[in-house]
């Protein structure tokens, strides 16, 4: 099994015949995703990638049946797509979209409460690698060799350094059973604790790893949440121990303002609940196997 | 992207926040001209730099004359101020600010943040202004006054009144305390800000509420649609090298170290500067080339750490997604043909047409050493440091 994506999910793309619609679009469908249509506004009516594509994502959801949406569509006009998406009741929607206003989101996140909990879309990013189940589909950008299919959950922040913790762990012979990129921005669409519920309910799931960053509460609020209401381990890593106070690196949601933000301040947190730290990044991989190897919740690691 | 005290003042005055009357001023006889304009006896000369805490670093000057105005701008225009937010390397005062200087009878705080545990624009306050937000958090959080706003509606009068009157205002002052509260509420809404910051809101003797210091920071990801702020940036407070680094559309922050990075995603470049750290080394500066490096993007990469005389090894490290390595191996034979780094390289490359980046590397014929995993990466950059540093030991001796 796996979370949120498998080979029967049918994904359009937002954005489907630009650029990056159309290189992603190929190698989803070469990884062996249904990918069913797109959308493109004023395109409708036409085909690309050999699949429909429609105006509105309400048209694309009538002909298809399409779940799940994955979007490339421009910064300035992002934030509506994912709100069309909702409206037209995709229940996951995937933003990789970088750049889109923080008050764009905040008001996308006020938008997708309307519906009511059982009813309502899944924000997956923006401003992220997007979602694997490895073996069976890809609804985002990420190169789809670097994942074995496995045991361990997956879930970062941070597109390239997902692409590292695959490929340390392939190299060791360890495999994903899903892995999602939550995002960079200081406002997304779900959270570690998000994520991490459901690897925790996912049968198939053994141990999940997490990689946060310095900026924000969401992997204290991921440390509590492991503490209380996880049986499965936990093996995370925080990017930005070297990186200053005060400092955007890079991902707009990467920059220390308040206590409880840098990197050692998230290390302890987590560490503290319980969560086994990997002491550097070239050691992701190898902290995965040997909290495997333990086989239990935690996991006393030297550093 | 932050702004100066006077350029948030004009803005918030303009969603009907009052402030003291004051202009603009480059030059000492600007400044006294301003003073005449302002009318009055009483002047604060405020050197605009883009950090807080310029009062304790000596950086206003309350003035009784115009001679005084002048004197105080002849000292401060050119003068490098030193405060606690801007390093020990200071920011040299460009512009000041020429003020009426006004009868405080009491100090308020007042502050709106994109507050990220709720993902709402939350206000603070406290009715004891002047002092840093953040002490008061650490020293008493119990007195900070918090109202979360609801975005599908905006901040609502009633929560403006619950603050106005939290904050000490007598019943006469209340409504002006609101048309501040909202107004704040409203520029940060409409100009996408991120942050608003009145320290100190002051209650004047003459029965005034004025926002004495400002502060406004705005969200990167909306200047596009905000041409009227964007136009407030001034290139003098910044890293030539990183408003450099916005122009080629990369991002890149100046750090002390001695190896330059040269990677692609934001958290694999911090996960490198860690690693350059742990391996016993430091470095000189977080670079995300970010998605579609084509060749002459990592040309300009290039271009950016060369420009920093402390960087001694160059580490590029490329795991690529939306990236494809054969663009970017492209990419590092040409910016190595053409600048001719006189420091040694250490390349990883990773993911999408790997096989085919690697290719290009070692058919280039060029002195580069490769890695393949993060490990190797971190440890030939360290270790070609250390033989250039022997070799520069030896060349001397």
């Amino acid at each position: 099994m796996s979370i949120l994506i498998d080979e029967k999910s049918r994904v359009i793309i937002q954005g489907f015949t630009g650029d990056k619609g159309t290189f992603h679009g190929k190698e989803m469908i070469a990884y062996g995703t249904n990918l069913v249509g797109g959308v493109t506004p004023g395109k409708g009516g036409s085909r690309h990638l050999d699949r429909p594509v429609f105006n509105t994502v309400k048209e694309a959801v009538r002909a298809t049946g399409a779940e799940a949406s994955l979007s490339f569509v421009p910064a300035a006009f992002c934030a509506d797509s994912m709100m069309e998406a909702a409206d037209a009741g995709i229940r996951l929607v995937v933003a990789i979209t970088d750049g889109i206003p923080a008050q764009d989101m905040m008001v996308v996140k006020r938008y997708l409460f309307r519906y009511q909990r059982d009813r309502r879309t899944m924000l997956v990013g923006p401003n992220c690698a997007g979602i694997i189940s490895s073996g069976k589909a890809m609804v985002g950008i990420m190169p789809g060799h670097i994942y074995m299919q496995g045991k361990v959950g997956l879930v970062t922040r941070s597109g390239t350094l997902g692409y590292e913790a695959a490929s340390q762990m392939k190299a060791l012979g360890i495999g994903v059973s899903s892995s999602v990129g939550i995002g960079g921005d200081p406002i997304n669409g779900s959270s570690f604790v998000d994520v991490l519920r459901l690897f925790e309910e996912d049968p198939d799931t053994e141990a999940v790893m997490m990689i946060g960053e310095i900026g924000g509460p969401q992997e204290a609020e991921a440390a509590r949440f492991f503490r209380e209401d996880m049986r499965k381990p936990v093996i995370g890593y925080v990017a930005g121990l070297s990186a200053p106070k005060g400092r955007r690196m890079g991902h707009a949601g990467a920059i220390i303002r308040a206590f409880g933000e840098s990197a050692a301040e998230k290390v302890e947190i987590m560490r503290e609940a319980g969560i086994t730290v990997a002491p550097n990044p070239a050691e992701l991989g190898a902290s995965v196997a040997k909290v495997l190897a333990a086989g239990t919740k935690r996991v006393a690691v030297a550093t | 992207m932050d702004i100066h005290e006077y350029q948030a003042k004009e803005l918030l005055a303009g969603f009907g926040v009052a402030i003291p009357r004051g202009g603009v001023a480059y030059s000492p006889e600007q400044a006294v001209y301003r003073a005449t304009e302002i009318g009055g006896a009483r002047w604060a000369v405020k050197a605009q730099i883009h950090s807080g805490a310029r009062g304790k670093a000596g950086g206003i000057k309350v003035c009784t004359s115009e001679d005084e105005v002048r004197q105080a701008a002849k000292g401060l225009l050119g003068k490098r101020l030193v405060t606690h937010q801007t390093g020990p390397e200071g920011r040299v005062v460009h512009r000041l600010y020429i003020e009426a200087a006004v009868p405080i009878a009491r100090e308020l705080y007042v502050g709106f943040v994109l507050d990220r545990k709720s993902e709402r624009v939350m206000i603070v306050a406290h009715p004891q202004g002047g002092m840093e937000i953040e002490e008061i958090t650490q020293t008493a959080p119990e007195t900070i006054i918090r109202a979360v706003v609801e975005p599908a509606v905006g901040m609502t009068p009633f929560q403006a009144r619950e603050i106005a009157f939290a904050l000490g205002l007598e019943a006469g002052l209340v409504t002006r305390g609101v048309t501040t509260l909202l107004g704040c509420y409203r520029a940060f809404r409409d100009l996408d800000a991120t942050m608003v910051e009145i320290n100190p809101l002051v209650l004047t003797k003459d029965g005034q509420l004025l926002a004495l210091d400002a502060k406004m920071t705005f969200d990167d990801n909306a200047l596009f649609r905000r041409p009227n702020v964007s136009e407030l940036r001034d290139y003098a407070e910044e890293d030539p090298r990183e408003s450099q680094a916005a122009e080629y559309g990369i991002n890149y922050v100046a750090l002390d170290g001695e190896i330059g990075c040269i990677v692609n995603g934001a958290g694999l470049a911090m996960a490198t500067m860690d690693l350059i750290q742990h391996a016993g080394s430091s470095p000189a500066n977080f670079l995300d080339v970010g998605g579609g490096a084509s060749p002459e993007k990592v040309t300009n990469a290039f271009r950016l750490v060369l420009a920093d005389p402390k960087v001694k090894a160059i580490l590029v490290n490329i795991f690529a997604g939306i990236n494809r390595c054969d663009w970017v191996a492209q990419g590092v034979v040409q910016a190595v043909r053409e600048l001719r780094p006189p420091v040694p390289l250490v390349v990883r490359l990773a993911g999408t047409n790997v096989d085919e980046g690697r290719r290009i590397l070692n058919e280039s014929g060029l002195q580069l050493v490769t890695a393949d995993t993060l490990t190797e990466a971190a440890e030939r950059v360290v270790t070609v440091l250390k033989a250039t540093g022997r070799k520069t030991g030896n060349a001397k001796a």
